[in-house]
């Protein structure tokens, strides 16, 4: 019985779905905002990544919402798992090669994750992908060494700078009378390290957070235990 | 694309399916994580075939690293890290624990 109203759940969804989808005509009207983009973003954003230009100067307040959905996800799953076990530090460390692997393959992490960061509106990438591996980096060693900690402190006063400055620079963009999180600054040099404006600043504020609010995370859930 | 891309993407697809077909047959915790990790590595590769290089640097480091380190995490938080049978509760890769040793 139980599985006959499944089936006809199920196949009721399938049915409306589909017929909505059937009356709907794609492709038409033609979306004109891609060639827009693609034909104007050098010169209104100066970033030779026309990815980080959508995010952050034509869609920046997209990106404000994402990083305030990853804060909630990391700030709830803190919240369920903010209780330390009592073993803590009490495991052994890990052998040989992941400590001296731990520990050798941390600048290199960390000169990656900054390189992805500031050069996220010239090449591909960008805050968030720099950001996760700021946060491997980080880990990294807390995996090798069970007993050491991150400062939790240190931690979310990064986080909530780096979020502030995200914000602020919208808000400097608004005092000026350009739209919130409008690219400011733009210089007339393209593909140079210091180019795009204010977009790199977005970016690297994107970084830190995402960096050190999965770091957080990570160090949370790898430090508690259940209690089974 | 040229028909070398496709046939990669092919091979591609046929492996992230087998991946992901073994991520639901498969008994060990671990091995399914590991199997679903594969499949966002496939993804990502097939993201570099179809010139998206910006989602497929995400996809290697969100779905290929981190979300698998955090299923493996949570593996080892609701106490289902085995390898071989034996239960290790220890730090990962780490061989044992101290309290197996007051055992």
């Amino acid at each position: 019985m139980r599985n006959l109203t499944g089936l006809l759940f199920a196949g009721g969804l399938g049915f409306m779905l589909l017929s909505i989808a059937i009356n709907l005509d794609f492709g038409t009207p033609t979306m004109l905002i891609g060639g827009a983009i693609q034909s104007k973003a050098l010169q209104e954003t100066g970033a030779t990544n026309i990815v980080t230009s959508v995010v952050l100067g034509y869609r920046g307040i997209d990106t404000l919402g994402e990083l305030s959905i990853l804060f909630a996800a990391a700030a709830s799953a803190g919240l369920i798992l903010g209780r330390r076990h009592t073993t803590a530090g009490t495991q052994t460390a890990g052998g040989f090669v992941l400590r001296h692997g731990g520990s050798m393959l941390f600048p290199l992490l960390m000169t990656i994750g900054f390189y992805i960061i500031f050069h996220g509106h010239l090449s591909p990438g960008g805050g968030f992908q720099g950001g996760v591996i700021l946060a491997a980096a980080f880990f990294l060693p807390l995996l090798a060494r069970p007993g050491a900690q991150l400062h939790h402190g240190t931690l979310s006063l990064i986080e909530g700078f780096a979020g502030a400055s995200f914000v602020l620079i919208g808000l400097i963009a608004l005092q000026q009378g350009k739209a919130f999180l409008q690219p400011m600054l733009i210089q007339d040099t393209l593909g140079v390290l210091l180019s795009a404006g204010t977009l790199p600043l977005l970016y690297l504020a994107v970084g830190l957070k995402v960096g050190a609010e999965l770091a957080s995370l990570l160090s949370h859930l790898a430090q508690t235990e259940s209690d089974v | 694309m040229g028909e070398l891309e496709i046939w990669i993407a092919l091979l591609l697809g046929l492996m992230m399916l087998s991946a992901a077909i073994l991520v639901l047959l498969v008994k060990n915790h671990i091995a399914a994580v590991a199997a679903a990790s594969v499949v966002s590595l496939g993804l990502a590769l097939l993201f570099v075939l179809m010139r998206a290089p910006d989602v497929a640097m995400t996809e290697a480091a969100v779905g290929a690293g981190l979300s698998s380190l955090i299923l493996a995490l949570a593996v080892k938080r609701l106490g289902l890290w085995r390898i071989e049978g034996k239960i290790t509760r220890s730090s990962l890769l780490a061989t044992n624990t101290r309290r197996e040793k007051d055992a």
